[in-house]
C-alpha cells in the first residue's frame, strides 16, 4: 500500500463532518445526558397532563377510605398506590406533584439565574468597583445558611408556592453570578470583543451579540443544576413543614406525611422521595452532559 | 573522544514502538539499531514526530501503558531491558540511566524544595544518610554552577529562573553517577544565551564523569558542538548513523543533506542564495507501511523506492537509500 | 504571607457584619415584630406595650447596633420560648452539633479522596465509573430521604443502629452518613480531577525517571499537589455541613443547634432564631478563611509571594 500525504487541513474542514453534524453524534452517543433529557421531558409531560392522567382529584378527601394499600398490596386498580391518612388517592397527589417540583424549580431557577447572570456579567465585564461589590455580596450570601434562612423568612411570611418560589429565586443566585463572572472574564479578553469597542459598538450591544453567545451554554449547565437544587431544597423545606402547605401536593411533603407511618407503610416515603431523586439526577445528568457535549475538553 | 572498542555501554537491535489508535495503528518507531560506547555522546536528530523522544522513553521504560514497545534487542551492561522486570528497571532509572527532559519550568516538583528532590535521588538508591545526601547535593550544585549552592537547598523550584533549574535536573541526574544520561532537547525551552552554557555543561561534565550521553534534539547546531555520533531520524527510522564529523562532512542520505541546507553552513552558504527547503510533509505512519519513507519528498524517488531499502554505506557510516552513493552524484556532490 | 492574611481577615470581618445586619433585619420583614410576637388575638394596647418592653419603637439602627454590640460580648438575648439566655441555650447545643460536623467531614475525606486517587489512576476503568456514579447519585438523593431510609433499614428492620437519640457514639453513625455523603461527590470529583492533571505533570514524570515506585509517585508526588485545592473545598463543606444539620438533626431528633433552629423558627423565638443565623455564618466565615490560609501554605508559590 502507498503512503498518502497527511489530508490537505483545509480540505479536512471542507468535506469532513460540519460543526452541526460533529454536535449531533455526540449527543446522540452521550447516554447520560439522552437518559436525562429522556426521563426530564416525560415528567414534564406528566405534569402538563396531570389532569388527564389522575385517576382522582389529589385535593378530594374521603375519610372512609383512609389509609388504603396498594394494588401490590392487597388494594384495588382503584387507587393504584393506595391513600393516604386522609383518604386522598395516592397516584393523583404524585402526579400533581411533579407540576409542584417542576414549576418550582424553572421559576426559581428562572429568577436565581437571571439575577445571578446580570451580576457575574456586570462584575466580569466592567471590573473595577462593580467587580469588588459583587464579589463582596457573593460571599455574603455564601456565609448565609441557606436552608436556616429561607426557612426563617417562609416561617415569617407564610408558606405558599409564591413565598417558596420567591425566597428560592432570591437566595440561589451564587452559582449563577461565579460561574458567569469567570465565564465573562474568560470571554471578556478575547480579539472579538476588543474589535466591537474597537468599532463603537454600545456597552449593552457588546454584552449581548460578543459575550453572551459564548458563556450561554455555560449559563444553560448552571440553569439544570439550579433547577435540581431549588427542587431539593423546596422538598427539603416542605418536609420541615416551612414550604409548600398541605394540602398543595409536594414529594417533600408527602414524604413527611409518610413519615409517622414509615414502618408499616414503607412506600408511603420511599415512592415519593424515588420520584424525586429520578428527577434531580436526571436533570443533574442533563446538566452534565450538557457540559461534555458542549465543551467535551473540559470534561474533569 | 573515547570510544572504545569494547562491548558498547547500550545495544538496541529491532527497536519499534506501535501506537494503537482510532484509525488504526501508528507506527511511530520502525526498527531502529544502534550501539553507544561509554563516554560516547550520541545526538539523534530529526523533525518533530520522527520518534525521537519516544525512542528515549523506550529505553527508560517510561513509555505510556497503552505504547506496544518491541525489540530484537535492548542491552544495557549486560541488562537486557525488554525482558527485565519492573524491579529491576527501577532500579537501573535514575541510578544506570538517567533523564532530563525539555522544560526545566515544569520537570521539578512545586511542592518540594530542590534540597529534598535532589536528596531523594540519590537516597533512593543509595542507603545513605540525609547528611551524607546533602552534602553531596550541594558538591553537585558547584558542579553545575550554582552559587551559594548550600542555600539554594532550601529554595522552592518557582524560586529560581529556568537556567538554574535545567542545572538542577542535571545535578539531579548526577546524583548516583549514573554510567548514561539521556537529554531530550535539554535547551530548547531556555534563551539563547543560556542554551550555549548549559551545553557546554554537559559537555563538560559528562566528559569529567565519562557518562555516554544520548542527545535528542532537532538543531543541528547543537549537533555539531556535542556529538560524537549522530543518528538522523525520520518518520520513525534511522537512515544515516556515523561519526559526526563524517555525518556532516560528506552526507549520504538525502534528507540528511537536505537539511543540512536548511541552516547557514559556512563555506558552503551563498550569500544572497535563498536557505534550502525540503518541500512536502512528513508521511502519515499509520497503517502499513513499505519502502523509504522519505520517497514522497526526495528529489530523487524512483519506483524502486517503494520496496525494501537495502543498509548502505561502510560502518562506522551507515544509511538507508537505493542510491550506493545515496544519490551524492546526481546531486552534484563530490563523491 | 502576613499581608495576605490581614487582607482576608478584613474582608471576612466585612462581610460578617454585613451578615449580622440581613440576619437582624429579618426580624422586621414580617412588619412589625410587635405584632407578630403579640400574636393574631393581642388587642392594640398589648402589642404597645410588647412594643416599648422589647425596645421596638426605637429606630431600626439603634436596635440593630445595641443588638451587635450585645452580641459581640456574648449576650443574645433572652429565648422567647424558654425563657432563658440564648447564649446558654445554644451554648448546650452547639457540641452536637459541631461533633456532627467535624464527623460528616472525616468521613466524605475518607471515603471521596481514595476513590477519587483510584478513579483517577484507573480512568474510564469500572471503579472510575462507579465513583462518578455514586457521585451523580449521592448529589440527587434527598437527604432528609436517605436519612429515613437508613434509619428503617438499619435502624428498625436490622437493629444494628439506635434510630434517635444523642447519648453513644453509635447515635452518631447515621447523621454523619447522611450529612457527609452530600459532601462526597464534590470532593471525590476534585481530587480525581486534581490527580488526573497531576498525574500528566513533568514532574511526575521526573519522579519515575528517578526511579521512584509508584506508591511513592502517586502519594509523595502527586497527591501532596493535588490535595491543595481539596482541603480548602473540605473546610468549606464543612461550614456547609453546619446549615444542612438542620435537617439531619430532625430526622434523627438530634438535640443539636440546627434542631435548636428547627423548633425556635416554629415557633417564631426570633433572638434565638437571629443569634443562630449570625453564628452558623460566623463558623463559616471562619472555616473558609482557615481553607484560605491553609491553602496559601500549602502551595509553596504562595507562601513566599
Amino acid at each position: 500500500m502507498a503512503i498518502q500525504n497527511t489530508i490537505d487541513p483545509l480540505l479536512e474542514e471542507l468535506t469532513g463532518p460540519t460543526p452541526r453534524q460533529i454536535l449531533r453524534k455526540r449527543v446522540t452517543g452521550h447516554t447520560g445526558l439522552l437518559f436525562g433529557v429522556g426521563v426530564v421531558l416525560l415528567l414534564i409531560v406528566v405534569a402538563i397532563l396531570a389532569p388527564v392522567l389522575a385517576p382522582h382529584d389529589p385535593y378530594a378527601q374521603s375519610l372512609a377510605n383512609r389509609m388504603v394499600k396498594p394494588v401490590f398490596m392487597g388494594g384495588t386498580w382503584e387507587h393504584p398506590l393506595g391513600t393516604d391518612h386522609l383518604g386522598r388517592d395516592y397516584l393523583s397527589r404524585l402526579i400533581y406533584g411533579a407540576r409542584v417540583s417542576l414549576l418550582i424549580g424553572a421559576v426559581a431557577a428562572l429568577i436565581s439565574g437571571v439575577i445571578g447572570t446580570a451580576m457575574g456579567v456586570a462584575a466580569g465585564y466592567f471590573g473595577g468597583k462593580v467587580d469588588a461589590v459583587v464579589t463582596f455580596m457573593i460571599n455574603v450570601r455564601l456565609a448565609m445558611p441557606v436552608v436556616l434562612v429561607a426557612l426563617a423568612v417562609v416561617a415569617i411570611l407564610g408558606g405558599s408556592l409564591q413565598v417558596v418560589i420567591g425566597v428560592l429565586g432570591l437566595l440561589l443566585w451564587d452559582r449563577f453570578a461565579v460561574v458567569m463572572r469567570a465565564s465573562t472574564l474568560q470571554v471578556r479578553n478575547r480579539e472579538y470583543v476588543a474589535a466591537a469597542q474597537a468599532i463603537g459598538a454600545s456597552t449593552t450591544r457588546v454584552v449581548l451579540s460578543e459575550i453572551m453567545p459564548n458563556i450561554v451554554n455555560n449559563l444553560i449547565v448552571i440553569v439544570t443544576l439550579e433547577m435540581a437544587h431549588a427542587i431539593l431544597l423546596e422538598a427539603a423545606l416542605s418536609f420541615l413543614g416551612l414550604g409548600v402547605q398541605p394540602p398543595t401536593p409536594s414529594w417533600g411533603l408527602m414524604v413527611s406525611e409518610g413519615k409517622n407511618m414509615m414502618l408499616f407503610e414503607p412506600w408511603l416515603v420511599l415512592i415519593p422521595g424515588v420520584v424525586l431523586f429520578v428527577l434531580v439526577l436526571a436533570i443533574n445528568l442533563m446538566g452534565d452532559g450538557l457540559r461534555d457535549v458542549t465543551a467535551p475538553d473540559n470534561r474533569s | 573522544m573515547t570510544t572504545d572498542t569494547q562491548e558498547p555501554l547500550l545495544s538496541v537491535r529491532g527497536l519499534t514502538l506501535d501506537i494503537p489508535m482510532a484509525s488504526g495503528v501508528l507506527h511511530a518507531v520502525r526498527g531502529i539499531d544502534f550501539d553507544l560506547h561509554r563516554g560516547e555522546t550520541l545526538c539523534i536528530v530529526g523533525e518533530s514526530g520522527s520518534g525521537k523522544s519516544l525512542t528515549s522513553l523506550a529505553i527508560m521504560g517510561l513509555l505510556d501503558k497503552n505504547i506496544r514497545r518491541s525489540a530484537t534487542r535492548m542491552d544495557f551492561n549486560g541488562i537486557e531491558l525488554t525482558t527485565a522486570s519492573n524491579r529491576q528497571k527501577r532500579a537501573l532509572r535514575g541510578d544506570r540511566i538517567a533523564m532530563i527532559f525539555q522544560e526545566p519550568m515544569t520537570s521539578l516538583n512545586p511542592a518540594y524544595t530542590i534540597g529534598d528532590q535532589l536528596i531523594e535521588a540519590l537516597r533512593l538508591h543509595r542507603k545513605v544518610s540525609r547528611a551524607v545526601a546533602r552534602a553531596r547535593a550541594v558538591e553537585l550544585l558547584e558542579k553545575v554552577g550554582i552559587t551559594a549552592a548550600a542555600s539554594r537547598l532550601g529554595q522552592y523550584p518557582h524560586q529560581l529562573s529556568g537556567g538554574l533549574r535545567q542545572r538542577v535536573v542535571i545535578a539531579m541526574a548526577l546524583m548516583c553517577e549514573p554510567e548514561l544520561i539521556i537529554a531530550d532537547e535539554p535547551t530548547t525551552a531556555l534563551d539563547v544565551t543560556i542554551q550555549a552554557q548549559i551545553l557546554s555543561l554537559l559537555v563538560e561534565l559528562t566528559r569529567e564523569m565519562n557518562v555516554a550521553m544520548i542527545l535528542i534534539t532537532h538543531d543541528l547546531g547543537v549537533v555539531a558542538r556535542v556529538a560524537d555520533n549522530v543518528g538522523v531520524m525520520y518518520a520513525g527510522e534511522l537512515v544515516e548513523t556515523g561519526p559526526a564529523a563524517n555525518v556532516f562532512g560528506k552526507p549520504m542520505h538525502p534528507y540528511t543533506r537536505g537539511l543540512l541546507r536548511c541552516i547557514p553552513q559556512p563555506g558552503k552558504t551563498q550569500r544572497g542564495e535563498p536557505l534550502g527547503t525540503i518541500p512536502g510533509i512528513v508521511p502519515s505512519l499509520v497503517g502499513d507501511i513499505t519502502g523509504c519513507a522519505f520517497r514522497t519528498r526526495c528529489p530523487h524517488a524512483a519506483d524502486a523506492c517503494h520496496a525494501a531499502i537495502p543498509e548502505q554505506g561502510v560502518p562506522p557510516h551507515e544509511f538507508r537509500c537505493i542510491h550506493a552513493d545515496g544519490a551524492r552524484a546526481l546531486e552534484g556532490e563530490p563523491a | 504571607m502576613l499581608p495576605f492574611i490581614l487582607k482576608r481577615l478584613g474582608l471576612a470581618f466585612l462581610v460578617a457584619l454585613t451578615v449580622s445586619f440581613i440576619s437582624f433585619s429579618l426580624l422586621f420583614l414580617s412588619g412589625d415584630p410587635a405584632a407578630a410576637l403579640a400574636g393574631e388575638t393581642a388587642s392594640g394596647e398589648d402589642i404597645e406595650a410588647i412594643r416599648r418592653v422589647y425596645g421596638f419603637d426605637r429606630p431600626m439602627l439603634v436596635q440593630y447596633f445595641e443588638w451587635l454590640f450585645k452580641a459581640l460580648r456574648g449576650d443574645f438575648g433572652e429565648s422567647y420560648y424558654f425563657k432563658l439566655p440564648v447564649s446558654t441555650l445554644i451554648g448546650d447545643r452547639l457540641s452536637v452539633t459541631m461533633t456532627l460536623g467535624v464527623c460528616g467531614t472525616t468521613f466524605a475525606l475518607l471515603t471521596a479522596v481514595p476513590l477519587g486517587v483510584v478513579a483517577a489512576i484507573r480512568p474510564n476503568s469500572i471503579i472510575d465509573r462507579i465513583a462518578l456514579f455514586i457521585s451523580v447519585a449521592g448529589q440527587a438523593m434527598p437527604s432528609f430521604w436517605f436519612g429515613l431510609i437508613l434509619i428503617v433499614v438499619f435502624g428498625i428492620k436490622l437493629g444494628w443502629l439506635p434510630p434517635s437519640g444523642a447519648s453513644t457514639w453509635r447515635h452518631f453513625i447515621m447523621p454523619t452518613i447522611v450529612l457527609g455523603y452530600y459532601a462526597m461527590p464534590a470532593i471525590m470529583r476534585l481530587t480525581r480531577a486534581g490527580m488526573l492533571e497531576v498525574l500528566n505533570s513533568d514532574y511526575i514524570r521526573t519522579a519515575r525517571a528517578k526511579g521512584a515506585g509508584e506508591g511513592r509517585v502517586l502519594f509523595k508526588h502527586a497527591l501532596r499537589n493535588a490535595i491543595i485545592p481539596v482541603v480548602s473545598l473540605a473546610a468549606v463543606q464543612m461550614g456547609f455541613m453546619l446549615g444542612g444539620s438542620i435537617v439531619v438533626e430532625s430526622v434523627f431528633a438530634l438535640h443539636g443547634a440546627g434542631y435548636l433552629a428547627w423548633e425556635s423558627i416554629a415557633r417564631n423565638d426570633l433572638p434565638t432564631v437571629q443569634a443562630l443565623i449570625l453564628i452558623f455564618s460566623m463558623f463559616y466565615i471562619i472555616f473558609t478563611f482557615l481553607a484560605d490560609v491553609l491553602n496559601a501554605w500549602l502551595d509553596p508559590r504562595m507562601r513566599s509571594s
